[in-house]
Order: structure tokens, then C-alpha cells, then sequence
């Protein structure tokens, strides 16, 4: 890796875990404990279908809210506390800061999945008292959560270089919803004609398709990921952080630091 | 070569938010820094200082002209790699401690990671933050965060060093550290460009300063040539009693010191009220000229209105001219 994204990345992961956010990781640990004592006292036969379902959703929703509340603020906050420029006034080229802050919070949240992760299979492991070959397809799950953050954190990145963070974190939130319906979105597209419909297919394929990268349910009642899909979302997911960090790096090459 | 060349530099901001309306921050500048020059840039809040360094550092960019610094181009990293920059009231990454920061900007500098920590240890040591090395910064003061500021822009060792308002925020002490070290870095040969509105310092440090004023370059040069061309006042001194008619006609305040009378009045109306004390027969002690100040020549290109053409300053910008501004 080119040395100056490295360090602006591990600085950036620096950034996060002195902030505190990975004290998250207690809540989350609380929450799947308590969930876990009480899933076992009140569930039959389906603890492990509870466990799975609601440990990987709030690994979604956990991380979700750390990529959009600290990547809306990753490039906005350098520009508004100036940190950014005792960077930027040395050989740093602004797209090695684009690609640092976007490795530094990946890199953060891959972190904190890992830590959330084996909090899930721990829970499993109490409830059913040993862990089955199908749970391996839980991590299936995990990495498309992971490409979800990529995701939103490259989302997050790009209204973060010409917005607000108060807007980008409007923007990134409601781009996450709106994706996480993309399917839909793309069904409807499809029974319309006219003008209409082709400018509901491309919203419908603009949005980032999170529907295709939940695979939470489907794990949780122990059914296959077929390899095709995981050749298919992880090529969708590179292409469009791809894309979406190139339209950040292409703002922010034009802007002005006030 | 000139270690900063700016040639004809402007700024133009779009304001306002459906209706945008042009903005000049700063007009064609011209202006040439020669290599070991400490240099100052001075100017009221909102001349336009800070915006010419954001552009000469790579935080902005010019709407016309260019700028070379070391013969290379603004955009050009290598340029970057030999400047330092102090901005304007420094903030930085507050979880770090002053070494760690230290550390990551000379990653980013591309000091050699082998000699990288003693040059931190030496920095450290340099702007007095040995014993706070390992500090996080947001406990840091302002006077020690502004020392931070100039640690990370002297810590590559450049060759042209910007500060932006560096004894901003500093105590009388801090002050005087601040300008210890710029003494240092000219001894070293190196090339220090600073603005700031406090005018002792530059008087104090700088070989010649530049005034500017609404964006606009009012007057560059060495301090002594600026100051030789603004008008001067003369101090005279006599004994009598009484003060001659001619004299309060002048509008002038006198100063009595028992028989003693001292009165300063522009240099101008010396002849008439030298005339005025002989016809009096009063018994003239002395006439001293009173030194210019800088704070005098910067006052008066302030007062004067904006000028029209910025290239006809063009000649007297250049180091080693004569004159004593743009606008004298």
C-alpha cells in the first residue's frame, strides 16, 4: 500500500478507537447476552433461529450507524476543525486522503465485526450448547454485512466532501433505507413503462443494493448462500465503492478550503 | 531564482447561496521572496494573507495567475516536500500526544523512517515541548499547541516556511520564542514568509514586508525604504513663554515644561514655524525628526483608497528595487 494512505488510514483507526467507538462493543455484548438468557428461557426450538436472526441484525444496525456517524464526518471535520491542512500542505495528494479515511474506517469496522461476531457465535453456542457445519454459513452473512459498510462508509465519504454532516448523515441514512429496498425498487421499475420507467430503473439501479447483500434470514434458517451470489455481490460491492470514492475523489480535488 | 515567485495570483469566491455573486479575495498579486528572506506579509483581518497562503500551500486554488515556489509548481509534490506551514490558529488531531502527532506528519513528509525519532526528540526539544512529548494534545494550551504548530512545520526541515499569524494567541515569553526561532531558521538560510497584523514583530524580524489591504498589494519593500517615503513630523523644542500666533495657527499641540516648550507638527510646516519662533526671538533648543514608523506607513496605506491597475506596482515589487512601495 502507497505509505501515505497507510498512515492516514492507521491514523484514522486511531482516531476511532481513542474516540471511544469501539466501546459500542459492550453495548452490543449486553444486548446479546441479555438476549441470549432470555431466548433460552423462552424459546422452543427456535434459540438458534432468534440468536442468528437478531445477533446479525444488530451487527448490521451497529455498524450501519458507526459508518454513516463517523464517515460523515471523516473529511467535513478535517475542513472544519483544520486539521486537514497541515495534511494536505505536505505531498499528500487529496485522493491518498480520500483512500486513507476510507481504508482507516473500513478497517475499523471490519474490526468491530470481527469482536461482534464472535459475540454471536457465543450466544449460539449458549443456547444450543454446540455449534453446527451450517453456522459457518453465518459468516457468509457477516462478510455481506461487511460489504454493506463498505459501502455506506464510501456513501458516507462522498457527502461528506460537499456536505454538511448534519445532510450527509440525512443523505446516507435515507440511501440506506432506499437500498435496502432496491429489489423492490427494481420490481416496480419493471411494471412501468415510458419515461417513467426508465427513470425508475435507473434510481432503482443507482441506489446501492442492499437487499441483495442481506442474507440474514436465509443463514438464520440454515439455508445454503449459493457461490454465485458471493462472486456477484462482492463484485457489485468493489465496483460501486469504486465508483462512489472516484466521485468523491473528483469533488474533492476542485474544492476550496475555506 | 526567487524561492517564491507569485505572479499575477488572484482570488475570486462565489458567494451567496441561489444567487451567486463574485467575490474578490485578492486582486493580481505579484511578488517575489528570495531564498533565505524572512519575509512579512502584513495586512488588517480580511486583507487577504491567509487566503494567498492557503493558495501558495495547495489549500486553495487561484482563479488566475500561477506561483512557483523553489522554481517548481504549486501542484507539484515535490514542492511540497520542501515547505513547512503553520495555519492560522493551529488545531490538531487532539487524541494524539505531540510526538505521536509528530510522527504521523513526518510519515506523510517522507522522513526517513530510520531518523525519524530523534528528529521528533529534536524538535520537541527546539520548540520547548520535550516534557510534554507524550502528552495527549487536547491538554495542550494555546501557547503550546501554537509550539506544536511550529514544531510540525520545521520538523522535514524544509527549505521555505509559511506561518500564518505565528505569535498569534502567545504570551510576551512565547512571543519571544517564536521569534528566537524564526532568527534561527534565517541563520540557517532558510526562506520564512509570515503574515501577521502585529507590526513590532515584523519590524523586528523581517527583511522586508509586504503590505496588503482589501486583497490588494499596498506596498513592498524594506521597512527603512517604505518608511523614508511617508511624510515625516519634526520635533521642536524652544524656550519662551509664550507660543507664537503662527504657531497655534498650525493646529499643533504644545507640551509645557516649565519655560520649556516641545511641539511636533509635519515636516512641511518646519520652515513656518521655525520663522514664527525667529521673529519671536525665542531661544530654539532643538528640531529632531521623528522616526517613521512602520505602524505610520501601514496606517497610511490603509487610509488611501483602493488602487486601480495592480500592474503598475509590478517594477517596485521585486527584491532589491529601490523604491519604497507600490503606492508612495
Amino acid at each position: 500500500m502507497n505509505p501515505r494512505i497507510y498512515y492516514i488510514a492507521t491514523n484514522t483507526f486511531r482516531e476511532a478507537v481513542r474516540d471511544r467507538v469501539l466501546y459500542n462493543l459492550i453495548a452490543f455484548a449486553l444486548l446479546l447476552s441479555g438476549a441470549a438468557v432470555l431466548v433460552g428461557q423462552v424459546s422452543i426450538d427456535i434459540e438458534r433461529l432468534v440468536v442468528i436472526n437478531l445477533g446479525l441484525t444488530a451487527v448490521s444496525i451497529f455498524g450501519i450507524v458507526i459508518a454513516i456517524f463517523i464517515g460523515i464526518g471523516l473529511v467535513a471535520k478535517e475542513i472544519d476543525k483544520k486539521t486537514l491542512y497541515t495534511v494536505l500542505s505536505r505531498p499528500v495528494r487529496r485522493w491518498e486522503f480520500i483512500a486513507g479515511k476510507f481504508f482507516g474506517l473500513a478497517g475499523t469496522l471490519v474490526v468491530n465485526t470481527t469482536f461482534m461476531a464472535i459475540g454471536v457465535f457465543a450466544a449460539l453456542l449458549y443456547v444450543s450448547h454446540h455449534l453446527q457445519a451450517s453456522d459457518s454459513r453465518i459468516l457468509v452473512a457477516l462478510y455481506f454485512i461487511v460489504l454493506q459498510f463498505v459501502m455506506i462508509t464510501a456513501l458516507a465519504l462522498l457527502f461528506s466532501a460537499f456536505s454538511s454532516p448534519l445532510l450527509s448523515a440525512v443523505f446516507a441514512f435515507s440511501l440506506f433505507v432506499i437500498g435496502s429496498f432496491a429489489e423492490d425498487l427494481r420490481g416496480i421499475a419493471s411494471l412501468t413503462h415510458g419515461a417513467a420507467g426508465w427513470l425508475e430503473t435507473c434510481v432503482a439501479y443507482l441506489v446501492p443494493n442492499f437487499s441483495a447483500l442481506n442474507v440474514i434470514s436465509q443463514v438464520a434458517h440454515g439455508e445454503a448462500v449459493a457461490p454465485q451470489l458471493i462472486a456477484y455481490n462482492t463484485a457489485y460491492a468493489l465496483v460501486y465503492t469504486v465508483a462512489v470514492l472516484a466521485g468523491t475523489v473528483l469533488i474533492f480535488e476542485r474544492r476550496n478550503l475555506k | 531564482m526567487p524561492a517564491i515567485e507569485i505572479l499575477g495570483l488572484e482570488k475570486t469566491y462565489s458567494v451567496g447561496f441561489w444567487r451567486k455573486r463574485p467575490k474578490c479575495a485578492l486582486k493580481p498579486l505579484h511578488l517575489a521572496v528570495e531564498e533565505g528572506e524572512v519575509f512579512g506579509f502584513l495586512g488588517p483581518n480580511g486583507a487577504g494573507k491567509t487566503t494567498t497562503l492557503k493558495m501558495l500551500v495547495g489549500l486553495a486554488f487561484p482563479t488566475g495567475g500561477t506561483a512557483r515556489i523553489l522554481g517548481l509548481e504549486l501542484d507539484d509534490p515535490k514542492m511540497k516536500a520542501q515547505i513547512g506551514f503553520l495555519p492560522e490558529q493551529p488545531y490538531f488531531y487532539d487524541y494524539l500526544t505531540a510526538r505521536e502527532l509528530l510522527k504521523y506528519y513526518g510519515h506523510l513528509s517522507g522522513v526517513d523512517a530510520k531518523q525519524l525519532s530523534s528528529k521528533v526528540d529534536a524538535v520537541l526539544a527546539r520548540v520547548g515541548l520535550k516534557d510534554a512529548a507524550d502528552i495527549q494534545l487536547r491538554k495542550f494550551s494555546k501557547g503550546m499547541l501554537q509550539r506544536a504548530g511550529i514544531a510540525q512545520a520545521i520538523l522535514h526541515d524544509p527549505k521555505v516556511v509559511f506561518l500564518d499569524e505565528p505569535m498569534s494567541g502567545l504570551d510576551p515569553m512565547g512571543r519571544r520564542e517564536v521569534r528566537s526561532l524564526i532568527e534561527e531558521l534565517k541563520a540557517e538560510g532558510k526562506t520564512v514568509f509570515f503574515s501577521t497584523h502585529i507590526l513590532s514583530d515584523a519590524e523586528a524580524l523581517c527583511d522586508r514586508v509586504a503590505i496588503i489591504h482589501l486583497g490588494e498589494l499596498r506596498g513592498v519593500g524594506a521597512i527603512a525604504d517604505l518608511t523614508s517615503g511617508v511624510r515625516g513630523k519634526v520635533e521642536i523644542v524652544w524656550r519662551s513663554t509664550t507660543v507664537p500666533a503662527a504657531l497655534k495657527t498650525l493646529g499643533a499641540e504644545c507640551h509645557f515644561a516649565g519655560e520649556t516648550i516641545r511641539v511636533v507638527i509635519a515636516e512641511e510646516n518646519q520652515d513656518i514655524a521655525l520663522d514664527a519662533l525667529r521673529r519671536e526671538r525665542a531661544r530654539l533648543i532643538s528640531v529632531t525628526p521623528v522616526r517613521t514608523s512602520l505602524e505610520d506607513y501601514f496606517i497610511a496605506q490603509l487610509s488611501d483608497p483602493p488602487q486601480g491597475d495592480p500592474k503598475s506596482t509590478l517594477p517596485s515589487l521585486m527584491p532589491g528595487a529601490k523604491s519604497a512601495g507600490a503606492r508612495s
